[in-house]
């Protein structure tokens, strides 16, 4: 019995054409993104904190991450890390699948209180971190002190390296925090909560700091943040999370009343003054404002 | 001074011990647990006389038990929330039972001295071969994790996030902490394992803070402490473990008092 080959040869082409199409769409990621998160939940202790959530970042975009306490920030950054494997979905990582201590995603965690305290100057407590994952003694050599006057000079710290690091201010260790996570020359910048505990000259400082860099080095920051007015003007973009869910886009598209009481599934309101916004509900300011950040501090 | 047999010993076992002390109390210090160190001596109490009561050496029943206790602390971790409190009721634990074996084992009662105060000046040749073996082995250990062990106190979670493995790096150091420990009980007794472990490196840390010169501080205050220690001893026919805390303890307070002036300034 002699069946046509017609059918089976057009479902044969039509797999060859998808194959190609999604190589070429895998290839452009490759080169043009630098996150990609497919139907992504991610879940602490059984609770889901984010739930099938898709986003797609570039490569050379400055992107806020906010939300309220608890919305999955950290744990987010931590899933981009590779730490938290998530319970659903996908994450492609500058066009790779997400994959632990990948040198190419730079990570600047909240600041311990336990290395603030330590006299240590600033300049070791950067260079402890070049390589700082391979065995053996930490001798630098000559390439890896050159990058480590590299990142300080880029976030010009230089001088402050000098200083044990209990003498330094809070915004001055966070420079040395953002040069860490500069080393090695990272595509993608995560930084978690860099304004906490800063008062609101240094929050514009820190802000101001980090858009140069990012255009300066082409790169992609996510920069997490409890509230929204410090980063505005300097984001290309805000992902905001709430709710289990995320939505991305401009300031003006996403921090909407419509979006963001869809996110939350309750009424929210966004209130434009002076050139500042506020997300408001049930009359209450969701986020604290540049007054509230001593409370952060238990959080 | 040197014509004597058993101060030439004591002069290269505390030379031994010192050099190791400082380099391992200077990362002790640096991440905070410098507790657990106190603690293991106490353990190892246990274990030197457990070892004296079936007949072993008091040497490796010490490294045995404080190894196996070290490896122990950094395996339960930070799982612990009052860890203070749980480390104290596991030393006393150990020194109680250590006392229990002392009390089976009553013929000499200047072994437990020695244990607990130490005895410099009572080391032989053939435990000098030993420390020195210990040292070697500690040192290698120490050498081969320095650097993401120094990542990892500096900046946990960015050194997890790079590929440190924080257990099992917080687990290799207790145990090389367990060797310093077991040698520095040698020469001021377990109960006085802190002022050779401790306070050089504390010292150190209050009069630099470079890394480099750190270390290298805190291993020449802890061998200038513990020689001098033994010189001073000679001469006064006081004990070294006396000279060697006095001069540990007012070298870290004059750090201190140097330090805070500093700062006022």
């Amino acid at each position: 019995m002699h069946k046509s080959p017609r059918p089976a040869d057009s479902t044969q082409a039509m797999r060859c054409y998808i194959i190609l199409i999604t190589m070429i769409r895998d290839r452009a990621g490759a080169q043009g993104n630098a996150v990609e998160v497919g139907d992504l939940t991610l879940a602490l202790g059984g609770r889901a904190v984010l739930a099938g959530v898709s986003f797609t970042i570039a490569a050379n975009e400055f992107v806020g991450v906010l939300g309220p306490n608890g919305a999955g920030k950290t744990t987010l950054m931590r899933a981009l890390l590779g730490l938290l494997r998530p319970a659903r979905g996908s994450i492609a990582i500058l066009g790779a699948p997400v994959a632990f201590g990948n040198p190419a995603v730079g990570y600047m965690p909240q600041f311990r209180t336990a290395a603030s305290g330590m006299r240590l100057r600033g300049w070791d407590f950067v260079a402890g971190a070049v390589a700082g994952h391979r065995w053996g003694l930490p001798l630098l050599g000559h390439a890896d002190r050159a990058e480590v006057a590299r990142v300080l000079a880029l976030v010009d710290a230089t001088a402050l390296a000098r200083r044990p690091l209990r003498d330094l201010s809070g915004g001055e260790r966070q420079r040395l925090l953002l040069a860490q996570a500069l080393l090695g020359r990272p595509k993608l910048l995560l930084l978690d909560e860099p304004l906490m505990s800063l008062d609101p000259h240094h929050q514009h400082a820190v802000v101001a700091l980090v858009r140069d860099l990012q255009r300066e080095l082409g790169i992609a920051v996510l920069f997490s943040a409890h509230e929204l007015n410090p980063l505005l003007g300097a984001l290309d973009r805000v992902l905001y999370l709430g709710g289990g869910h995320a939505a991305l886009g401009a300031v003006d598209e996403v921090i909407t009343g419509p979006v963001l009481s869809r996110l939350y599934g309750s009424e929210i309101d966004v209130i434009r003054l002076a050139g500042r916004i506020f997300v408001m509900s049930r009359g209450q300011a969701m986020e604290r404002d540049h007054h509230g950040h001593a409370d952060h501090e238990h959080v | 001074m040197f014509e004597y047999d058993f101060m030439r010993n004591g002069f290269v076992a505390a030379g031994i011990v010192a050099v190791l002390a400082g380099l391992v109390g200077y990362f002790l210090v640096l991440r905070g647990q410098t507790f657990a160190g106190h603690a293991l001596a106490h353990v190892g109490f246990t274990g030197a006389t457990g070892a004296v009561l079936v007949g072993g050496s008091p040497l490796w029943g010490m490294v045995l038990v404080t190894v196996a206790g070290g490896v122990g602390m950094g395996l339960i971790g930070e799982r612990l929330q009052n860890r203070d409190v749980a480390i104290g009721v596991v030393l006393s634990m150990a020194l109680g039972l250590g006392l229990l074996f002392l009390h089976f084992f009553t013929a000499y009662a200047t072994q437990a001295t020695a244990l607990l105060f130490g005895n410099v000046l009572g080391v032989t040749t053939q435990t000098i071969f030993a420390l020195l073996g210990l040292a070697l082995v500690s040192l290698a250990g120490l050498g081969a994790i320095a650097r993401p062990l120094l990542f990892a106190t500096l900046q946990p979670e960015l050194a997890q996030a790079k590929g440190v493995r924080l257990r099992l790096v917080a687990v290799l150091f207790l145990a090389v902490v367990a060797l310093a420990t077991a040698e520095c009980s040698q020469i001021v007794g377990v109960l006085l394992v802190f002022t050779l472990m401790v306070c050089p490196a504390a010292t150190a840390q209050l009069l630099t803070a470079r890394l480099g010169a750190g270390l290298i501080l805190s291993v020449v205050l802890a061998l200038s402490q513990a020689w001098l220690g033994l010189v001073l001893a000679f001469y006064t026919d006081w004990p070294t473990s006396f000279w060697i805390t006095a001069l540990s303890g007012a070298g870290y307070l004059a750090a201190t008092a140097w330090a805070s002036s500093m700062t006022r300034m």
